[in-house]
C-alpha cells in the first residue's frame, strides 16, 4: 500500500461536512425522538461516522454501499438523502422506502445505497450479489458492504469471504467493531480476537485500523477500491469504533451496567468530527455549520409537513410489475 | 500504517454427507405409456412434440438464457457430469462460465447473492438438487427476497428464480422427500409455482424467469422422465391460472405437483367404478386461481385436494379454505384432504408405500365423497399399480 497524501483543503471540507452533517443529524434525531414523531428504532451512529465517511470519500456514483440496521451514516455518507431519511423515520409517505421500511430499511437506488436490514449478517451476501453483477456486466463499479462485528460470527460471513475471494469479486468488507452486539462484549463472544487473521486465510488483504481515524480509513479505502476496480479480488477492513449512545435508542446507557463511561473516554477525546473540523479555517467551518444545519431544519420541516401514506398504500408493491 | 496480512488456503471441495448421494448415477426409465397421459390436458399433439420434463427444463432455460444475457444458473452441481439429473447438462459449454456455475456448499449466502445480483437487474436462477436444502437458505429468502420490493418503497426488484426438486422412493427418506412449498406460500412477496408436466414446467420456467418477483419452483423428481406435448419455441404459461386436467362432473381432484398424475390415475379407476371425477391442476400456489376450482366444487359439492405434502398449515389447507369462503355457507360442498401422513418420511418400502396417497387410496376416498352411503370401494390391485408412472430407481 501506497502511503497517504496529505488531503487537499477540498478533501478536509467534504469530508468535515459529511462527517458534522451525521453527527448533528443524529442528535437532532435524538432531539426530536421523545416527542414520539419518529415511529421507528434507531439505532444512532454517533461516535462511529468516521467508517462511513472515510471509506464512501473514495468511492464514485456508480460504486455501491450496503449497510446495517445502524446505517443512518452510510446512507448519508454515500449520499442518500436526508429528507428521504427523516421523512421515512418518521413514517411519511415521501420517506425513502415510502413509509414503509423506517431506520433499520434505508435504501436510495439513484445513490446506490442498497436497503439495510435488520436481520444481522443479511446484507452481506446480497452486497455480494451486487459485486457479481458489477462484474459480470463489466461495469467497473465496486461495493463497500459494511458490517458490524456481531455479523462476522454468522455463517453467511464467512461463506461469503470464501466466494468473494475465490471469484475476485469487486468488494470491500468494512468491519465496524464497536465491540458490543448489544450488550454483549467480544469476550463473551470470541474464541480469539484475531479477526484479522481469521479472514485473512481466504487470502483476502486484510488492514486493522484502531484508532477510527477517517484519513487512515479513507487511506486503506482507496487502496482497497483501486484493487478492487482492477480485478484484484476483495479486502477486509477492520475498523475498531466506539457506540457512545445505547445500542437502540436516543440516551446513553452507561448507567446500566454493562460497559463504564471510562471506555468513551479517549473516543471523545480523538473525536472525528472535532478534529476534523478544528483542521479547518474558522471561517470555512463556520460556513459549513450553517449549512449542514439550514439542511438539517429543511429535512425536519420535509418530513413533518409530508403526509402519511394512504391506505391503498398497504398493498401497494407487495408483487413487483 | 496498518498491517497487511496474507496468507493462502484454498477452500478444498468437500462433499458432506447430505450432498454424498447426488454423486452417484441416476437412473433414468423410460416408459411409453407414461408419455401422453402425464400431460393430459396440457397440451395436444399439434402444440408441439413429446418432450420429457427434464429436457423441458433444459430448454426453457437455454431458450431464455439466448434472449437475455441478465439470465444467468448456478448452484451446487449444475456442472457436474451429471448435472441435476440432466436438467443443467451441457448448459455450462454452451454458454460459458460466467454464465453457468457451481457454488460452494453455502446456501445461504448464494441465496442472498443471487439477491444482490437480481436488485442489481440480473435474472439468475439458484438450482438446488432437493427442496430440503432450501431450509439453509430461509432467512435470506424469507426476510430479504420476499420483502425487499415492500420494505425498500419499491425502489428495488428481485427478479429470480429458487429451482428445487422433491424426491421419492426408493430410500429418499427423511431429507430428500420434503414438499415443503406451503412454507414459501406463507409468506407475501414470493411467488410458488409446481408445475407437473413437461408442458407446464417449460412455459412455467420461463414465466418465472420474466417475472419481476422471486419464485420458488417447485419440481418433482418422478415427472423428470415423463413427456407432454410440448411446444419448440419459447412460450409462458402465466401463474394463476389452473387448468382442468380432466373434465367430470360427481367429484372434484385437486393434485399439487406430483399428486397431479395420481389423480389422474385415480380418475381412470374411478371411471371404472362409474364415478365421473374432475381432476384440477392449480399449477401456481401463489397466486392460486381459486375461481376454476369454485367453479368445479359448486358443480360436484365434493372437493378432494391431495397435496404432495403435509396437510397441517398446508397448501391443501390453503386450498379448502379458500374455496370454501368464496363459496358461502349454502353451497354445501364437502371436503376432503390427502396427504403425507402425518410423520417423518420413512426409507423402508413397505412404510413409505404407506406415507404417500397413491392412485388406489386417492379413489377409495373420492368414490367415498361422492357416494357416502355406498359401501366402502376398493379399486383392483393390479389394476391401481403405478405401471403408469415408473419408480424411480437406484442408485442415485
Amino acid at each position: 500500500m501506497e502511503p497517504s497524501s496529505s488531503p487537499s483543503p477540498k478533501d478536509l471540507q467534504r469530508i468535515y461536512k459529511s462527517l458534522r452533517l451525521i453527527r448533528r443529524a443524529e442528535e437532532e434525531v435524538a432531539r426530536i425522538y421523545p416527542s414520539d414523531k419518529i415511529k421507528s428504532p434507531v439505532h444512532l451512529s454517533i461516535g462511529q461516522e468516521s467508517v462511513a465517511v472515510g471509506v464512501c470519500d473514495v468511492l464514485e456514483a456508480k460504486d455501491a454501499v450496503s449497510g446495517t440496521y445502524r446505517g443512518h451514516a452510510t446512507y448519508l455518507a454515500k449520499g442518500g438523502s436526508l429528507k428521504g431519511m427523516m421523512a421515512e423515520l418518521y413514517g411519511k409517505d415521501t420517506g425513502c422506502a415510502r413509509g414503509k421500511g423506517g431506520s433499520m430499511h434505508l435504501i436510495e437506488a439513484e445513490a446506490n445505497v442498497l436497503g439495510s436490514s435488520a436481520v444481522v449478517g443479511t446484507t452481506i451476501p446480497i452486497a455480494m450479489g451486487w459485486a457479481l453483477a458489477a462484474q459480470k456486466r463489466k461495469t467497473g463499479a465496486v461495493i463497500a458492504a459494511f458490517l458490524g462485528d456481531g455479523a462476522t460470527e454468522e455463517g453467511a460471513f464467512y461463506e461469503s469471504l470464501n466466494f468473494a475471494s475465490l471469484h475476485k469479486l469487486p468488494i470491500i468488507f468494512v468491519c465496524e467493531n464497536n465491540g458490543y452486539a448489544i450488550h454483549t462484549p467480544i469476550s463473551k463472544r470470541w474464541a480469539t480476537q484475531h479477526l484479522c487473521q481469521r479472514v485473512a486465510t481466504y487470502d483476502i488483504p486484510t488492514f486493522n485500523i484502531e484508532d477510527g481515524d477517517v484519513f487512515s480509513i479513507r487511506n486503506v479505502a482507496s487502496w482497497a477500491v483501486d484493487t478492487a476496480r482492477k480485478g484484484g479480488g476483495p479486502t477486509f477492513m477492520e475498523c475498531r469504533i466506539y457506540r457512545w449512545r445505547e445500542h437502540v435508542g436516543p440516551a446513553d446507557d452507561y448507567h446500566i451496567g454493562y460497559r463504564a463511561k471510562t471506555e468513551l473516554e479517549p473516543w471523545m477525546q480523538t473525536d472525528q468530527v472535532e478534529k476534523t473540523g478544528a483542521m479547518l479555517d474558522a471561517e470555512s467551518r463556520a460556513a459549513i455549520d450553517k449549512a449542514v444545519e439550514k439542511e438539517i431544519a429543511e429535512a425536519v420541516d420535509f418530513a413533518e409537513k409530508s403526509p402519511f401514506p394512504k391506505a391503498r398504500a398497504l398493498m401497494e408493491n407487495v408483487y413487483a410489475g | 500504517m496498518p498491517a497487511k496480512a496474507k496468507a493462502k488456503a484454498k477452500p478444498k471441495k468437500a462433499a458432506p454427507a447430505k450432498k454424498a448421494a447426488a454423486k452417484k448415477p441416476a437412473a433414468r426409465k423410460k416408459s411409453a405409456a407414461a408419455a401422453a397421459k402425464t400431460g393430459a390436458g396440457a397440451a395436444k399433439a399439434a402444440d408441439g412434440r413429446l418432450l420429457r420434463y427434464v429436457d423441458a427444463l433444459k430448454e426453457a432455460v437455454t431458450q431464455e438464457m439466448e434472449r437475455d444475457p441478465d439470465v444467468f444458473l448456478f448452484g451446487l452441481d449444475v456442472d457436474d457430469p451429471k448435472g441435476i439429473q440432466g436438467s443443467t447438462l451441457g448448459l455450462q459449454q454452451r454458454f460459458g462460465r460466467e454464465r453457468v456455475f457451481n457454488t460452494p456448499l453455502s446456501e445461504d449466502a448464494m441465496t442472498g447473492m443471487a439477491i444482490g445480483a437480481a436488485m442489481a437487474g440480473m435474472r439468475p436462477i439458484h438450482v438446488h438438487i432437493r427442496m430440503d436444502f432450501l431450509m439453509l437458505c430461509m432467512n435470506q429468502l424469507i426476510n430479504m427476497a420476499a420483502k425487499a420490493h415492500y420494505m425498500y418503497g419499491g425502489q428495488v426488484k428481485v427478479p429470480m428464480v429458487v429451482r428445487s426438486m422433491i424426491g421419492k422412493s426408493w430410500g429418499q427418506g427423511a431429507q430428500h422427500s420434503q414438499g415443503l412449498y406451503s412454507m414459501f406460500m406463507h409468506v407475501p412477496g414470493l411467488k410458488v409455482v409446481a408445475p407437473s408436466n413437461a408442458h407446464d414446467a417449460k412455459g412455467c420456467l420461463i414465466a418465472a424467469i420474466r417475472d419481476d418477483n422471486p419464485t420458488i419452483f417447485v419440481e418433482h423428481r418422478l415427472l423428470y422422465p415423463t413427456e407432454a406435448y410440448t411446444p419448440n419455441e419459447a412460450f409462458t404459461v402465466p401463474f394463476g391460472k389452473a387448468r382442468v386436467a380432466a373434465k367430470g362432473s360427481d367429484v372434484t381432484l385437486v393434485g399439487v405437483s406430483n399428486m397431479v398424475v395420481e389423480c389422474l390415475r385415480a380418475h381412470e379407476l374411478l371411471s371404472e367404478a362409474g364415478i365421473s371425477s374432475e381432476v384440477i391442476d392449480p399449477i401456481s400456489l401463489v397466486p392460486l386461481d381459486v375461481d376454476t376450482i369454485l367453479k368445479s366444487a359448486r358443480k360436484t359439492r365434493k372437493l378432494l385436494v391431495v397435496d404432495n405434502s403435509w396437510l397441517t398449515c398446508g397448501a391443501s389447507a390453503e386450498i379448502v379454505a379458500r374455496v370454501l369462503e368464496a363459496a358461502g355457507p349454502d353451497a354445501g360442498i364437502r371436503v376432503q384432504r390427502m396427504g403425507f401422513a402425518p410423520t417423518t418420511c420413512p426409507t423402508s418400502p413397505n412404510l413409505e408405500a404407506l406415507f404417500y396417497p397413491n392412485p388406489a387410496t386417492i379413489a377409495s376416498a373420492a368414490y367415498a365423497l361422492a357416494k357416502p352411503k355406498a359401501k366402502p370401494w376398493k379399486p383392483d390391485a393390479k389394476k391401481a399399480q403405478l405401471a403408469y408412472q415408473m419408480q424411480f430407481r437406484g442408485p442415485f
